[in-house]
């Protein structure tokens, strides 16, 4: 097709499309992103598209050793390439860092030895990045290997005379963080069981792969340094490069563009912005490093793999008495989200069943590879599918119906779980419900035809992590409004908007709160110099907390404006309405429009700010470990899942997913929906096709080619349905929607493959030939019997 | 370095490119169009997809001096004078967008097969999306965008 054409589709296609009235209502009301249209037209500007003058660019030499000290670094060819200006190693940026205070464990680059494959040496700035990238060939690097470790169990052993990975860890071996909680008495939980479902699962590494590759450029000039870069947490960034680059937190700026996806696998500070802050200010010039996809995947940060043994006990009438696990998780070569994620794999198993007697015991273990960190649902999805596995099993057992046995065991409304997280809106029964109707569940089970299969699961999730990764007094957010003579209200938010919609969240909660339409509301959001400190985009956290605080901020601003207005109109300010951007009483003596209204607020005094923030209350119990988990607002889902099993080959297919998801009041349902379904789509690809696969370190895997995200024709049909239960501390009810919604469907394609063919699943991604060889261990059983 | 004339959503261009330099490297480098996205550089995300004469050209892996003479459609050329087309409008208005980073590839990618493919059904608008990757949406929201299209006409 030629230029032309397409100019006349445009064309045609506008005309024909009719326009959608601006609704005077906003909150509950679907919308578009407001930056969508500049992402279509290709304009909106990611990391790597932004211009700087004179800049320059770095390239990696990457560890081809998991565990091997640099005995050289030989750079002396690599600098006489012309176009080469400079050339970095390991000690000249010494200084440990980390997202979490008690991981500070990595340096920008190896020093002294390295700890996978594929991590930073040496870093080569130059002219370009082809001559950049030629440098790296001339680079001779002398390794001696060490002992290397790359399975859980390997690094749970004592090492004898082995050197460990980090020497930082306790014992003499390369655990690194263990953690127990216990509830009730599990022993006796086990005793009152008149059934104990018992099982050993496994589950591979899967990562976030978002399609932007990480991009940062840095430049340092009178105000110290700046930093554009792709990441879902700019905070902390903004603290690790000051303390690595060692300049007080007043001359660091991180600044945040567009950002295509993060999922978890850009809220670290990284190894490559270090580097590239510190290739700056030696060389003057701005620098950029942007990653390749292969060395995206080396960067993973993503999902565990984890080994567990569950049991779960019920009494005759399939009320639970006990749940007790025993986690082991492989952390890579390094800290990140680490010690958070090993209580994630515990904690967040408490709920949505009441359970008595409830304990966990997990190890994190430091393996020689990649590290792994946060990713979507961070820590419970693993855990999640063994639970819901047991209880498919135990209805099974008690010849009970799944979701009947599940809705027996649920917390109510509100609670106080038995690690005493509190629970102040509760779904899980109306989401199960709908997506039991919506399914045909009844109909189905045991009535759908060989091969076919339905399964059910459910979820729990935290809405924001309730204690802050810093422990300060600093609120969790703080949101600044500027209203000034031309009628707009600028937002000021450090909320990261990585795709998942937070800039529109905060237009609309401040448009509805003004009573003001959308185009009144501008956004500046994620630049640590221009906007007020927020955490960042982890824990699901940022509707629930930046809502809020831009709320109270937008009280505020709307009170200071009728206190005006009420003064001049000598009108009391309770006889006042602001809404459709006219300040009004009921008799319309005083009836003004926006700019009336601004010019009496402005009088005077010109500009106004206000500031809202949000702190999450005290919460939860005096025991140690109790922090793991609280949150001021849980959310919950389910979802059930129609599969097809060829019994010949063991190929699964997903059919139908329906899911249901609780996030309290979907203040713009289009964007809830979509993060619903991008969280099923994600689990569908852990489910059935994602893994990151070694060979003695070596990812074999790092490309879209050979780590299969889901296409597609891969993605079943999805019946959306969005659970509004109002949470009564919420930003007008509610509550998280972005990572909760991947725990149950996992489960539920696991629970459909048992119905469709009586075959357990208890490794995940889930492979025809394991499907195949339990089918036949099954037959030979039955033939036996 | 080769002397390359290529004409981009209507207006012609000079560069000087490297026998290596992949299209979406000229595109965004030399000619400053960064609507083209650059996800995977092995030609397996579709985020770099442009439309080349008639097909769409997965840029990141095709060397730029195949397309000397060559009339090339970015993503900037999609739209005219700014203005969404009807395609990208119903992305827009659908929820098709959430990070945005393979929305250039896929508008493209849809756009040449719409306009081949008018009456398509969802099937094939799937199978026309299977070369586009998005981890953000699951597809459905998309495939809606698309195959609304089909309706409006």
């Amino acid at each position: 097709m030629r230029f032309s054409e397409y100019a006349q589709l445009s064309k045609q296609g506008v005309e024909q499309l009719p326009k959608e009235e601006e609704s005077a209502k906003i909150i509950g009301v679907s919308r578009p992103y407001i930056e969508a249209e500049k992402k279509v037209l290709g304009k909106a500007e990611y990391a790597d598209d932004l211009h700087f003058r004179n800049m320059l660019h770095c390239k990696f030499l990457r560890s081809t050793h998991a565990h091997a000290v640099i005995e050289s670094i030989d750079t002396s060819k690599a600098e006489k390439l012309p176009g080469v200006v400079y050339i970095a190693k390991g000690d000249e940026l010494p200084v440990k860092f980390g997202v979490l205070p008690v991981s500070q464990d990595e340096t920008a680059m190896a020093i002294e030895k390295t700890r996978y494959i594929g991590e930073i040496v040496v870093a080569v700035v130059a002219e370009t990045p082809e001559i950049a990238e030629q440098a790296l060939r001339y680079i001779h690097v002398q390794y001696s290997k060490l002992s290397e470790y790359f399975t859980i169990d390997s690094s749970l052993e004592d090492l004898g005379e082995k050197e460990k990975i980090h020497d930082h860890t306790k014992f003499n071996n390369n655990i690194h963080k263990k953690a127990e909680l216990r509830f009730g008495n599990q022993e006796e939980g086990i005793e009152q069981s008149h059934y104990v479902s018992e099982m050993e699962f496994e589950f591979e590494g899967v990562t976030h792969a978002f399609t932007e590759p990480h991009s940062a450029t840095a430049f340092w000039d009178e105000n110290g340094l700046t930093i554009y870069t792709a990441t879902q947490v700019p905070h902390y960034l903004h603290r690790a490069l000051a303390k690595v680059m060692k300049v007080p937190l007043s001359r660091v700026r991180v600044v945040k563009p567009y950002v295509g996806g993060g999922f978890g696998g850009k809220s670290d500070p990284f190894p490559h912005e270090m580097i590239i802050s510190h290739i700056a200010r030696k060389t003057g010039r701005p620098v950029r490093a942007t990653f390749s996809r292969e060395e995206v995947f080396l960067s993973n940060h993503g999902r565990h793999p984890s080994k567990l043994k569950m049991r779960m006990g019920t009494d005759q009438d399939g009320m639970f008495k006990v749940l007790d696990v025993d986690v082991a998780i492989d952390g890579g070569a390094y800290g990140s989200f680490g010690v958070v994620t090993s209580y994630y794999n515990g904690v967040l198993l408490q709920a949505p069943y009441d359970i008595r007697n409830f304990g966990f015991r997990t190890f994190r273990v430091y393996t020689n590879k990649p590290q792994c960190g946060a990713m979507r649902g961070h820590g419970a999805v693993n855990t999640r599918f063994a639970a819901e596995t047991l209880v498919d099993d135990i209805a099974h057992k008690l010849n009970i119906d799944p979701c009947e046995l599940r809705i027996k065991n649920f917390y109510k409304e509100s609670a106080i779980t038995i690690g005493q997280f509190r629970i102040t809106s509760n779904g899980s029964r109306l989401a199960l419900e709908q997506v039991m109707n919506k399914s045909g569940w009844k109909e189905k089970r045991g009535k759908l035809p060989e091969g076919r299969g339905i399964g059910a699961g459910c979820g729990f999730f935290i809405s924001g992590s309730a204690l802050p990764i810093i422990w300060n007094e600093y609120p969790q957010t703080v949101v600044h409004l500027k209203l000034d003579f031309d009628g707009r209200v600028l937002i000021s938010s450090g909320a990261s908007d990585i795709g998942q919609g937070s800039d529109t969240m905060l237009a609309m909660v401040v448009a509805e709160t003004l009573g003001i339409d959308m185009k009144k509301v501008f956004v500046l959001a994620a630049d640590t110099l221009l906007t007020p400190v927020d955490l960042g985009s982890y824990s699901s956290r940022v509707t629930f907390m930046c809502g809020n605080a831009a709320k109270s901020a937008a009280e505020k601003l709307k009170q200071e404006i009728l206190e005006a207005v009420s003064k001049q109109k000598e009108v009391p300010i309770e006889e006042l309405n602001i809404e459709q951007s006219r300040v009004f009483t009921n008799d319309r003596k005083v009836d003004l429009d926006w700019l009336e209204v601004i010019d009496i607020t402005t009088a005077n005094r010109g500009a106004l700010t206000v500031s809202g923030n949000y702190i999450s209350p005290k919460l939860g119990g005096d025991f140690k470990g109790a922090g793991a988990g609280l949150s001021p607002s849980y959310s919950f889902g389910a979802c059930i899942a129609e599969v097809e099993v060829d019994k010949k080959t063991g190929k699964v297919e997903v059919l139908n997913v329906w899911g249901a998801h609780d996030c309290g009041k979907a203040l713009n349902p289009m964007a809830v929906e979509g993060q619903l379904e991008g969280s099923w789509h994600m689990g569908i690809g852990q489910a059935l096709s994602e893994e990151m696969k070694y060979f003695n370190g070596l990812l074999l895997n790092n490309n879209f080619i050979d780590y299969k995200i889901p296409t597609s024709l891969d993605t079943p049909d999805m019946d959306t349905n969005i659970i509004e239960t109002g949470d009564p501390e919420g930003p007008f009810g509610a509550k998280e929607c972005g990572e909760g919604a991947l725990h149950p469907v996992i489960p539920a394609i696991a629970n459909a493959i048992f119905n469709a063919t009586g075959v357990r699943i208890t490794k995940l991604p889930i492979k025809a030939d394991d499907v195949l060889e339990k089918i036949k261990a099954n037959l030979t059983t039955e033939i036996i019997e | 370095m080769k002397q390359l004339s290529l004409t981009v959503n209507g207006r012609k261009y000079e560069v000087l490119v490297e026998e290596s330099d992949m299209l979406s490297t000229v595109i965004r480098e030399k000619i400053g169009l960064t609507g083209t996205k650059v996800g995977c550089s092995q030609g397996s995300c579709g985020a770099c997809t442009i439309i080349a004469d008639e097909n769409p050209i997965l840029s990141c892996i095709t060397p730029a001096i195949r397309f000397e003479g060559k009339e090339i459609t970015t993503i900037e050329g999609v739209s005219e004078n700014g203005t969404p087309s009807l395609l990208q409008e119903l992305f827009v208005q659908k929820g098709a967008i959430q990070c945005g980073f393979c929305t250039p590839g896929m508008v493209l990618t849809t756009q040449d097969f719409i306009y081949h493919h008018p009456e398509a059904s969802r099937e094939d608008i799937k199978e026309a999306l299977s070369g586009n990757l998005c981890r953000c949406t699951g597809y459905k929201k998309i495939i809606d965008a698309v195959f609304r299209i089909c309706t409006v006409k």
